[in-house]
C-alpha cells in the first residue's frame, strides 16, 4: 500500500533505514524526531481508500514501523514513536467514531469482516471504548475526549446528512488523515520541546549548594541545569562516560554557564559519591518496568548511589519511554560497540604473534540497564514519577494493541 | 605503677565487652588479671596458624593486652612470628607518631588507670562502638599517622621527628632489651615496677646520658626541644609500649626542668598537615626543604585539604634547588628514584617501595658519619631530608612509609659499641631483608595462598595493574589451570595494558574492557582478583581508583572479591571515605584520550574559571565488599586485618 505510487517516500524511508543501520543517526531523540517526520510523510502520502480508512493507515504505518525498527531495534524510541503514531491514528479514528455514532458507543457486534456503514463502525467504537476504559481513571483522558467528540458531534452529523455515502466516507478519511498530521505535529512538538517542561521542574529538585554528579551528556540535563543555574548555585561533577567521552564535551557546556564544573574519571564515581548530594542523569530509554537503558557505566554509577543512599534521578521525556519490559536487558537491550574505541587496533598485536591464537577479547558495551530499585525517581515532561508508575504512563501514551 | 598494670591486665579481660571498662576501678580487676594472662598463654601457642582468630570472648583480650603498655601477661604475645617473618630489628619503639590508638595517651606515661582507659577505649573505639569523641581521637590520629609526608613539612611535627630519633637513639643505648619484644618488656617493667635493678639504674643512667646529650644536639638542630618532652611525645605516640614506665621514671627524676605545657602539647599527636590550612601550609613551607605548590589556580575544592599536584615541570626548579643546595645534599641513587617517582616512571606500591630501599642501601654505602656527630642521629636527619625530598617528588605511599619506618627504628636501635662499617653494613642487611622478606618472599607466599583459590574454568576479573595479581595469574596458569582473565582498566593511568601485555605474552586467554562495563562483564566473572596500596585497620582497603567500583559492582553480582596485599602495606589508620586523605594525580592526564585523537574538547581547560579536572589517584573500597583480603600470613576476611597488625606488626608500628 505505501506503493510505488510515492517513490519519493520509498527513499525517503530507505535513507532512513540505512542512516539507522549505520548508525549514522543516533541518540532517542534524534532517531524520534526524524521517525516521527518520516511516518508524518507516510500518513500524508498514504490514500485512503472509502472503506477502511483507519486500518489502512495503521497497515501502512505499521510496515514501515517494522521496517525501522529492525533497522536498529537498540534505537527503542523508534518503536516508541511508531506506536505513538499508531495510538494517535487509533485515537483519532476513535473520536471520529464517536462523533458519528454519538458519545455512547453502545454496539451490538464487533465483526470486522463488516466494513459497510454502521456496524463496522460501530467495532472500532468499542475498540475505542474499551481503550477509554481502559484509561479511564486519567482525568485528563476524560476531560480531552469528551468536548472533542461532542464538539465534533455537531459538524459531522449534518454533513453526512446532506452528502452521499461514499463521499462521507471520503470526508471522513480526510477528516482523519487531518487529525493524524495534526496529532503528529503536536507530537513532534512535544519531542522538541521536552527539555523546556523538564527544566521547568529544575528549581523544584536543585537547592543552593547542592553537588550533583552526572555522568556523560545528555541535552536535557543542560536545559535542566540552565533553569536551575538561574536561581541557584551549586556545584556539578561529570563522570566522563568512558569510551564515548561525553562528559569532556558536557563539562565545557556547563562550565560555559558559569556553573562550577569537575571532571572526574569514571572510576572515581565512588569516590566522590560519598560527597554528591543527588546523582542527575540522562536516559537511553525508560522501560515499562521503570528501569532504564542508560550509557554505560550507569549500573556502576547508580550502585554506588545507592549505596551511599544518595537519590538517583534519571531526566526522561515521554518519548523514551518504552512499552517493553526487559528479559535480561544487559544482552538484549545492548549493543556492542567497535573494540577499537577501548583498544588501538594493533596495539596488542606484538604480544599475540608467538601465541597460539589467543587473542584478545575486547568489550565495549554501549548500554547499562540500571533496574528500577535503583532509580528514585523519574522527571519527565509529564512530571515527575516513580519508578513503579511507569507502566501507567506506558498505558496512557500507548494503545495496548500495538505493544 | 604496680595498679596501673593491675588495672591494665584486668581492663584486658574485661575488655570485649566496652561499657564496663569505664566504670571498672583498677583495684577490682585484679582476679581478672590472671584470668586474662592465662588466657593469653593459652591463645599464644595456637596463633602460629596464620589466622588464628581466638574464640569470641576472648578475642578483645589479647588486643587489650598489646595495645595498653605494659603488656603484663603475655609471656608470648607475638609468637605467631611465621618463619617468613621480618626481621625484628625495627620492632621496638617506633619514632613515628603512630599510635593509632592512643591519641590521647599522655597519661599512658603515668600508667593511671584513668589513662589508660582512655586507651582502652579508643582501642575498642576502633573495635567496635564508635563514640563521638573517640571518633574524633581516631580521626586525629588516623591523620597523624596517614603518610608521612606531612610532617616533613611541618616544623613542628619536623622537630618531633628529630626528637623521636634522638629518643631512640638514647633508648638504644638502654639494654637491648629494650627491644619491644613483649616478655622481655614485661620483665623489665616488672623490675622496673619492683624496684631499681643494677641493670636498671644502669640503664637509666645511659639513657640520661644521653638524653643530655641529645638535649645539647637537638639546642643546636631546633631551639627549646627540652628532652623530657621528647621523650614524652615520643612515649605518648608509641602507642604501646615498653617503654613508658621506665622513661617517666627517668623523667620524673631527672627532668625538672620539664615544661608542662610544652609537654601537653607534644603529647597531642601532631595532625596531618592539611593543605587548607593556610598559616600551617606557610610555615610549612618556609621550613620546606622544596618548595610545594599548594596554590594551584584550578583547585577543586574539596580536596583543597590534599598536596595539589605538582607537574614534573618543577623538575627544573627542583633540580636546582637540591644540586646547588650543598647543605641538603640527596644522594644521587635517592635523587634519581625520586625523580622517577615525579614521572611516575616507577609506581605501584611494591615497585616505588623496593626503589626507595635499593636507593638508600647506595645511599647507606656511600654514608661517612661526619665528625663530632653521631651516627644514628646524623643518619636518621639525613633520611628524613631523604624522605622530605621523596615525598616532594609524590606523596609516599603507605608501603614507602612503612618501610621507612623500620629503617629508622633500625637505626635508632644501633648500638654504639658498632663500628661504623658494622652499623653500615647491618643497615644494608636490614634494607635487603625488608625487601627481601616483606615484598619478595611475602608475594611468593600469597601467590601460593591465592592460586588455590582458581579453579578450571573460572572467569577472573581484575582491575588495573597489580603486580601480585600479576603473579598469582601467571603462576595460575604456569601450573596448567585453565581459566580465562578480565582485565579491567581505567583512565587516566590505564595499567590494564600492562598486565593485558604481560599476560597476552603467556598465552593467557583474556578479555579487556574499560571500567564502565564493568557491569556488563560482571555476570560472567566468577572471582575478582584485585591488588591494594593499603589495607587499613578497619578492613577498608586503599587502592588505585577504581577498585571500590569494581568490587561493588562484583559485591553486586555476588561475586567474591579477594584483595591481595603484603602485610608491610597494613596501616593502622582508618578511613571511611576516599576523600579525607588522598592523592591528586596530573589533572592534564584527563584532557586527551589515548588513542583517540577527537576528544579535544578540554583542551584549555584551565582558561576556564569554572572548569576542574579531578584525577584522583586511590579509592577507599569498604571492607564488607571484601570477601577475603589473602596476604602472606594466610587468608583473612576485611574483619581481621586489625588482628593481622595486631599479631604480626604491632612493633614496628605501635
Amino acid at each position: 500500500m505505501v506503493a510505488a505510487a510515492m517513490p519519493d517516500l520509498q527513499a525517503a524511508v530507505d535513507d532512513f533505514v540505512i542512516k539507522l543501520k549505520r548508525r549514522q543517526v543516533e541518540g532517542s531523540l534524534a532517531t524520534a524526531k526524524s521517525t516521527v517526520l518520516l511516518l508524518r510523510q507516510v500518513v500524508s502520502h498514504q490514500r485512503i481508500p472509502s472503506s477502511g480508512p483507519a486500518s489502512s493507515l495503521i497497515d501502512a504505518v505499521k510496515s514501515v514501523g517494522s521496517r525501522l525498527i529492525a533497522a536498529n531495534p537498540m534505537e527503542l524510541a523508534v518503536g516508541n514513536m511508531v506506536r505513538r503514531v499508531l495510538h494517535i491514528i487509533r485515537e483519532e479514528e476513535a473520536t471520529i467514531v464517536a462523533a458519528q455514532v454519538g458519545v455512547t458507543p453502545v454496539s451490538d457486534s464487533d465483526d470486522d469482516a463488516d466494513v459497510h456503514g454502521v456496524p463496522g463502525l460501530s467495532a472500532v467504537a468499542l475498540a475505542a471504548a474499551n481503550r477509554t476504559a481502559l484509561r479511564a481513571p486519567s482525568l485528563h483522558n476524560l476531560l480531552e475526549s469528551l468536548p472533542t467528540s461532542a464538539g465534533a458531534n455537531v459538524e459531522p452529523v449534518p454533513e453526512s446528512d446532506t452528502k452521499s455515502r461514499s463521499s462521507d466516507k471520503n470526508s471522513k478519511s480526510w477528516k482523519l488523515k487531518h487529525g493524524v498530521i495534526d496529532a503528529i505535529g503536536l507530537l513532534l512538538g512535544e519531542i522538541e520541546n521536552y527539555h523546556s517542561e523538564i527544566s521547568e521542574q529544575a528549581l523544584e529538585h536543585i537547592h543552593q549548594n547542592e553537588v550533583i554528579l552526572t555522568l556523560g551528556r545528555s541535552r536535557s540535563l543542560l536545559h535542566f541545569f540552565r533553569e536551575a543555574k538561574k536561581k541557584r548555585s551549586f556545584q556539578v561533577f561529570v563522570a566522563e562516560g568512558a569510551p564515548r567521552y561525553q562528559g569532556h564535551k558536557f563539562a565545557k557546556e556547563l562550565a560555559a554557564m558559569e556553573l562550577q564544573t569537575t571532571v572526574i574519571t569514571d572510576s572515581a564515581v565512588f569516590a566522590l559519591i560519598s560527597r554528591v548530594n543527588m546523582v542527575i542523569v540522562g536516559a537511553h530509554a525508560v522501560m515499562a518496568n521503570g528501569g532504564i537503558v542508560a550509557p554505560v557505566g550507569m549500573h556502576m554509577v547508580a550502585l554506588a548511589a545507592r549505596r551511599h543512599a544518595v537519590p538517583f534521578v534519571v531526566l526522561t521525556g515521554l518519548h523514551k519511554l518504552c512499552p517493553l519490559y526487559p528479559h535480561n536487558p544487559s544482552v538484549v537491550l545492548n549493543e556492542l560497540k567497535s573494540p577499537s574505541q577501548v583498544l588501538d587496533f594493533g596495539e596488542m598485536s606484538d604480544c599475540l604473534d608467538g601465541t597460539d591464537g589467543s587473542p584478545v577479547h575486547v568489550v565495549n558495551p554501549m548500554f547499562d540497564y540500571v533496574p528500577p530499585e535503583l532509580i528514585s525517581l523519574f522527571i519527565t515532561d509529564s512530571g515527575g514519577h516513580n519508578p513503579s508508575y511507569v507502566y501507567r504512563l506506558v498505558a496512557e501514551i500507548y494503545s495496548p494493541e500495538d505493544h | 605503677m604496680e595498679s596501673g598494670g593491675g588495672a591494665r591486665r584486668g581492663r584486658m579481660v574485661i575488655d570485649p565487652k566496652v561499657r564496663q571498662v569505664g566504670f571498672v576501678t583498677p583495684g577490682e580487676q585484679d582476679g581478672p588479671a590472671g584470668v586474662s594472662s592465662s588466657s593469653a598463654q593459652v591463645n599464644a601457642p595456637d596463633s602460629p596458624a596464620p589466622v588464628m582468630i581466638p574464640p569470641a570472648p576472648r578475642v578483645a583480650v589479647p588486643a587489650a593486652a598489646d595495645h595498653s603498655p605494659p603488656k603484663p601477661a603475655a609471656p608470648v604475645p607475638i609468637p605467631p612470628r611465621s618463619p617468613p617473618l621480618p626481621p625484628r630489628n625495627f620492632d621496638a619503639e617506633d619514632e613515628m607518631p603512630l599510635g593509632s590508638y592512643n591519641p590521647g595517651g599522655e597519661g599512658v606515661l603515668a600508667g593511671s588507670p584513668n589513662s589508660s582507659y582512655g586507651k582502652a577505649s579508643s582501642e575498642k573505639a576502633e573495635i567496635g562502638d564508635l563514640s563521638p569523641t573517640m571518633v574524633a581521637e581516631l580521626n586525629s590520629s588516623m591523620m597523624e599517622m596517614s603518610l608521612e609526608r606531612s610532617k616533613y613539612e611541618l616544623p613542628v611535627p619536623e622537630k618531633e621527628n628529630e626528637s623521636t630519633a634522638d629518643v631512640i637513639s638514647e633508648r638504644v643505648e638502654v639494654p637491648a632489651i629494650n627491644n619491644n619484644e613483649g616478655p622481655e618488656n614485661d620483665a623489665r617493667q616488672r623490675k622496673l615496677k619492683d624496684r631499681t635493678s643494677k641493670a636498671e639504674r644502669r640503664a637509666l643512667q645511659e639513657s640520661q646520658r644521653a638524653a643530655k646529650e641529645a638535649a645539647r644536639a637537638s639546642a643546636a638542630v631546633a631551639k627549646a626541644k627540652p628532652p623530657p618532652q621528647k621523650k614524652d611525645g615520643s612515649n605518648e605516640k608509641k602507642g604501646v609500649d615498653k617503654k613508658p614506665v621506665d622513661k617517666s621514671g627517668e623523667k620524673d627524676k631527672k627532668k625538672e626542668v620539664v615544661v608542662p605545657e610544652k609537654d601537653k602539647r607534644k603529647d597531642a599527636p601532631a595532625p596531618r598537615l592539611q593543605f587548607d590550612d593556610e598559616q600551617k601550609v606557610a610555615k610549612a613551607r618556609r621550613r620546606a626543604i622544596v618548595e610545594q605548590t599548594t596554590e594551584t589556580k584550578h583547585r577543586v575544592e574539596l580536596f583543597r585539604h590534599l598536596p595539589q599536584f605538582v607537574p614534573p615541570t618543577q623538575l627544573q626548579a627542583l633540580e636546582e634547588k637540591y644540586l646547588q643546595n650543598d647543605t641538603m645534599h640527596i644522594h644521587p641513587a635517592v635523587y634519581q628514584v625520586g625523580l622517577k617517582y615525579l614521572t611516575w616512571d616507577i609506581v605501584g606500591g611494591n615497585a616505588r617501595c623496593v626503589a626507595m630501599l635499593e636507593a638508600f642501601k647506595e645511599m647507606i654505602r656511600d654514608y661517612t658519619t661526619p665528625p663530632q656527630k653521631v651516627m644514628s642521629r646524623d643518619l636518621t636527619a639525613k633520611i628524613n631530608s631523604h624522605v622530605s625530598f621523596l615525598s616532594t617528588c609524590r606523596p609516599l605511599s603507605i608501603s614507602m612509609g612503612n618501610a621507612i619506618r623500620s629503617f629508622k627504628l633500625k637505626i635508632g636501635k644501633l648500638r654504639d659499641t658498632l663500628t661504623e662499617a658494622e652499623a653500615k653494613s647491618s643497615l644494608v642487611s636490614h634494607l635487603e631483608t625488608f625487601a627481601q622478606e616483606k615484598i619478595i618472599l611475602a608475594d611468593k607466599e600469597i601467590v601460593k595462598h591465592a592460586v588455590t583459590k582458581i579453579i578450571d574454568g573460572d572467569v577472573v576479573l581484575t582491575h588495573g595493574f597489580s603486580c601480585v595479581v600479576e603473579m598469582v595469574l601467571s603462576h595460575a596458569h604456569s601450573i596448567g589451570k585453565k581459566f580465562r582473565v578480565v582485565v579491567v582498566d581505567s583512565r587516566p593511568r590505564l595499567e590494564g595494558r600492562i598486565l593485558l601485555r604481560s599476560l597476552l605474552a603467556q598465552g593467557l586467554k583474556c578479555t579487556y574492557t574499560h571500567i564502565n562495563a564493568v557491569t556488563y562483564i560482571m555476570q560472567e566473572v566468577t572471582k575478582v582478583f584485585l591488588g591494594a596500596a593499603s589495607i587499613l585497620a578497619n578492613g577498608t582497603v586503599y587502592s588505585r581508583v577504581g577498585t571500590a567500583a569494581a568490587a561493588m559492582v562484583a559485591h553486586g553480582y555476588r561475586v567474591p572479591v579477594m584483595i591481595c596485599c603484603e602485610t608491610y602495606k597494613f596501616h593502622e589508620r582508618v578511613q571511611l571515605d576516599s576523600i579525607c586523605s588522598n592523592e591528586l594525580g596530573d589533572p592534564d592526564a584527563l584532557v586527551g584520550v589515548a588513542g583517540r585523537k577527537e576528544f579535544r574538547e578540554l583542551v584549555g581547560w584551565d582558561e576556564s574559571e569554572h572548569l576542574r579536572l579531578l584525577n584522583l589517584t586511590y579509592d577507599a573500597t569498604p571492607a564488607d565488599y571484601v570477601s577475603m583480603i589473602i596476604t602472606e600470613h594466610g587468608m583473612v576476611p576485611p574483619t581481621s586485618v586489625p588482628v593481622i597488625l595486631r599479631e604480626y606488626r604491632k612493633e614496628p608500628i605501635l
